[in-house]
């Protein structure tokens, strides 16, 4: 166990290491921010300062190595535009985003699972038919569409709720948090909502498809041949089964809608994480695009380190630190 | 993606008469087009981050909606001698904080600038001309330049006044959290959310006027999606920088109103005038010419004959620009009425080139940005088939502003779109067209390296001219010659659109900022 950790963890920096290379190169090559920035009118000696003030003024490896060797202290460098820590900066718009994401994931999982199951167990059903084509939809429909579309419906032409923006927010835990209060939840519902579309799809086919399969097994006859109550049978032994593929599935997933957040929090004002990284992307504030990289890059390893955890709790033949394929 | 979107406004539009929800008489929410990085007024010089201080802080001068100089905490200025401008502050002003702003504050403010640590884009070129401060009495401050300077009054629009007292050790963290920014202005800071929004408060001992808003939210929507419809669900009450293809509906909607105005950008083509060898002027084949067509007159006439304006800024811009000749817009310093668009003329442009040498014409690329003008990509590819016509074989290639501006700057085009906005034609032509001379900040954006000796000395004596009807004089024979040597190819000023809720009104600006004082109920 101690040693799978380790693995992990040895593979993780590999990750970031290379990351930040590729990253760091990219923003690089995109172009000076020092010309974004400073006023044309400015003088020499004004623009090489501000140059030199960045670090710019080195040559890419050297200006890559001052990274690293903060890095390893801890200090991803300061924004280039705010002037304020990378850091700071993705840590205070973190808890926006966590808390759309973990909202999004909470309506997937009430809605896609138990819809999954009942398009599992009927699926020539009109119900099973119906959730199916809806889940295709779900798949279908561009994420920014739909948020449109949320909003022309839901704060526009009915004017039940707000058109954007984060509601009132206030302290939890050191985090400012919006499920407080009523405002909070009126302002997150439709971003949650937007960004949860694709994963109740993806959720209703997983747990449809593996109910089906699950139902074909002979322990699930057997149940029927004892005269188990359906629910019973469906409670227990298909959906601890079906979780199996869902964990693995959920645990990735949860990490890509953090990271992919961006389209929702654009279009729906919502000042998160991703809304930063791409105001960033187009000021070439490359402290921030590196941070949040490298801090999303953490997030996918950790969770999936939790998740093969997971995985090893729910079903006992897999062990972890074992022979692997 | 375009078509689709347009699909849901038409639809919504068709029946949307739902509009603003009722929120407070006295409370106003306008949706920002730009982050504002900072409400440090000192720290980077971008044209949102000093629309958001305008509400906070005061400069000296101020500028009116149509572009003019207007006493702001300075009532009067004048240039006591060449190298000397006097301003008489505007008595009895209280910061914020109930202290008085003097004389004292204004050396400060003035300092500043120039000790922001970890500024991206200092304000210092504003400051740099002035050698020595001098506090002649609390209300009266006098500023040396080494050479006589006459655009200082206009530079010192943009340096804003903060208050010594709360400023004087702060950083721009301090004013980003309130502490320090405590400034004369129509408005007081209440909380800065980065990213999301900026909350303000009447200032109701404001020396000009009182606001008409107890309560002013800035929400920073840099989504064009979703600012508009955030304006039409009633969260925001007036949005900046309306994308072009709503403004139609927007129009024709009675649930709101639009205010329009001429702005101070000017777009018009940058060419490479001084290399013999340009990169992206090519014969018809591919291969090198043995010149570079661009520097010879003829030919850039011929490219300004072949483009239709008046066709160019009623379809592409869809009537969202005017066609024009000049640098800088009617009634600005610089602007030369004589100065008419350049007539289409096709049969000319062909005869031009032919004389210049290239019958059969030869192959150009146009660059541009597609993320920084109104229908910038749209722009270039229209002026790009106009061209074809005259015989030009023309490529397009378009990028964001992101690397756009850094490989303009380094002269790897041939022929590139910028836009300019300025309130004087002499200070436009020192960054556009004078002789690129890092030493003293000139020619900053002279990305074809053009160089002409008279115009230099044009421009030199225009800004060194502190007599405004003789400055005005040498700024518009400068103005003359450059169009004269299409030294750059004028296209169209650009409109800029606000659209707010019925019942508000804008007092639309030149300079396209939108500030909550400048809106009144109606």
């Amino acid at each position: 166990m101690a040693w799978y950790a380790l693995r992990r963890l040895l593979q993780a920096l590999a990750v970031l290491a290379v990351m930040s290379v590729l990253v760091f190169a990219g923003v690089y090559a995109l172009g000076n921010p020092v010309e974004l920035l400073v006023d044309p009118n400015a003088g020499p000696a004004d623009y090489a300062r501000r140059v030199a003030a960045l670090g710019l003024d080195q040559p890419l490896w050297v200006q890559y190595a001052r990274f690293v060797a903060a890095a390893l202290r801890g200090d991803l460098g300061n924004s280039f535009v705010h002037g304020t820590p990378a850091l700071q900066l993705i840590f205070e718009r973190m808890p926006a985003t966590l808390e759309v994401s973990f909202a999004a994931l909470a309506i997937a999982l009430l809605t896609g699972v138990p819809l999954g199951l009942v398009a599992g167990f009927r699926p020539q059903s009109w119900s099973g038919r119906a959730i199916r084509a809806l889940s295709v939809l779900g798949f279908s429909l561009p994420t920014f569409w739909v948020g449109l579309m949320f909003i022309m419906l839901f704060a526009v032409e009915l004017g039940w709720l707000p058109a954007g923006g984060r509601g009132p927010t206030s302290r939890v835990l050191g985090m400012d948090l919006s499920i407080t209060t009523l405002a909070g939840w009126r302002h997150l519902l439709l971003p949650a909502l937007n960004l949860a579309l694709f994963k109740i799809s993806l959720l209703i086919r997983l747990t449809a498809a593996s109910t089906q399969e699950i139902l074909r097994q002979d322990y699930i006859r057997f149940a029927r041949a004892k005269g188990l109550r359906p629910a019973r049978i469906v409670g227990l032994h298909v959906l601890k089964n079906a979780l199996v593929p869902l964990v693995t599935v959920l645990g990735l997933e949860f990490g890509s809608l953090v990271a992919f957040a961006v389209v929702t929090e654009s279009v729906f004002a919502w000042p998160g994480m991703g809304k930063l990284l791409i105001d960033s992307i187009t000021l070439l504030d490359r402290p921030v695009v590196v941070a949040y990289l490298l801090v999303v890059v953490l997030l996918f390893v950790s969770i999936n380190f939790v998740v093969d955890l997971l995985y090893g709790l729910l079903d006992p033949r897999v062990r972890l630190g074992g022979a692997r394929a | 993606m375009s078509t689709l979107l347009r699909l849901v406004y038409a639809a919504v539009f068709a029946c949307a008469l739902t509009a603003a929800q009722a929120r407070d008489a006295d409370d106003l929410v306008v949706g920002f087009a730009a982050d504002v990085s900072s409400l440090d007024p000192h720290f980077l010089n971008a044209v949102p981050n000093v629309a958001a201080a305008a509400h906070i802080f005061d400069a000296l001068v101020h500028v009116d909606p149509d572009g003019k100089l207007v006493p702001g905490l300075a009532l009067s200025w004048q240039a006591v001698d060449p190298t000397t401008w006097e301003f008489k502050l505007r008595r009895g002003v209280k910061f914020h904080d109930g202290s008085e702003f003097t004389a004292e504050d204004v050396v400060f403010s003035l300092d500043r600038p120039a000790k922001v640590v970890n500024s991206p884009g200092p304000f210092t070129s504003y400051t740099r001309q002035i050698a020595a401060k001098q506090v002649v009495d609390a209300y009266t401050v006098r500023l040396k330049t080494p050479a006589p300077y006459g655009p200082l009054p206009l530079d010192l629009t943009t340096i804003y006044m903060v208050s010594k007292k709360a400023a004087a050790q702060a950083s721009t963290e301090d004013f980003n959290a309130g502490r320090a920014a405590v400034g004369t202005g129509p408005f007081k800071f209440v909380a800065f959310r980065r990213g999301e929004s900026i909350e303000l408060a009447r200032n109701d001992a404001y020396w000009g006027g009182k606001p008409a808003w107890q309560r002013v939210t800035l929400r920073l929507l840099t989504n064009d999606a979703a600012r508009t419809a955030a304006l039409l669900a009633g969260d925001v009450d007036a949005i900046e920088a309306v994308p072009t293809p709503d403004i139609a509906r927007f129009k024709s909607n009675p649930a709101f109103r639009l205010e329009q105005k001429v702005s101070w950008r000017t777009i018009f083509w940058q060419m490479d005038l001084s290399r013999d060898q340009t990169p992206f002027v090519t014969d018809k084949a591919g291969r090198p010419l043995p010149h570079n067509p661009l520097r010879d007159l003829r030919v850039r006439q011929a490219l300004s004959k072949a483009i239709n304006r008046q066709a160019l800024v009623e379809r592409t811009m869809e009537g969202l620009a005017i066609a024009t000749g000049n640098i800088v817009i009617p009634g600005i310093v610089g602007h030369v009425d004589a100065l008419a668009p350049e007539p289409y003329d096709l049969a000319g442009a062909k005869r031009l080139l032919a004389e210049a040498g290239y019958p059969d014409g030869f192959a150009l690329t146009l660059h541009g940005p597609n993320n920084r003008y109104v229908n910038d990509e749209q722009v270039v590819q229209t002026v790009a088939q106009m061209l074809t016509r005259a015989g030009i074989a023309t490529r397009v290639e378009t990028m964001p502003l992101s690397s756009y501006f850094g490989r303009a700057r380094a002269g790897e085009f041939s022929f590139a779109l910028l836009g300019w906005g300025s309130l004087a034609g002499d200070s436009a032509l020192r960054s556009l067209l004078a002789t690129p001379n890092p030493d003293i900040g000139w020619g900053g954006f002279n990305w074809g390296r053009y160089s002409n000796a008279e115009l230099d000395k044009l421009v030199r004596a225009a800004l060194g001219e502190t007599d405004a009807a003789r400055r005005a004089d040498f700024a518009g024979r400068a103005v003359q010659l450059a169009m004269a040597e299409r030294a750059l190819i004028p296209l169209y000023h650009q409109y800029a659109t606000w659209v707010m809720r019925k019942g508000l009104a804008y007092r639309a600006r030149v300079d396209e900022f939108t500030l909550a004082q400048f809106f009144h109920p109606q």
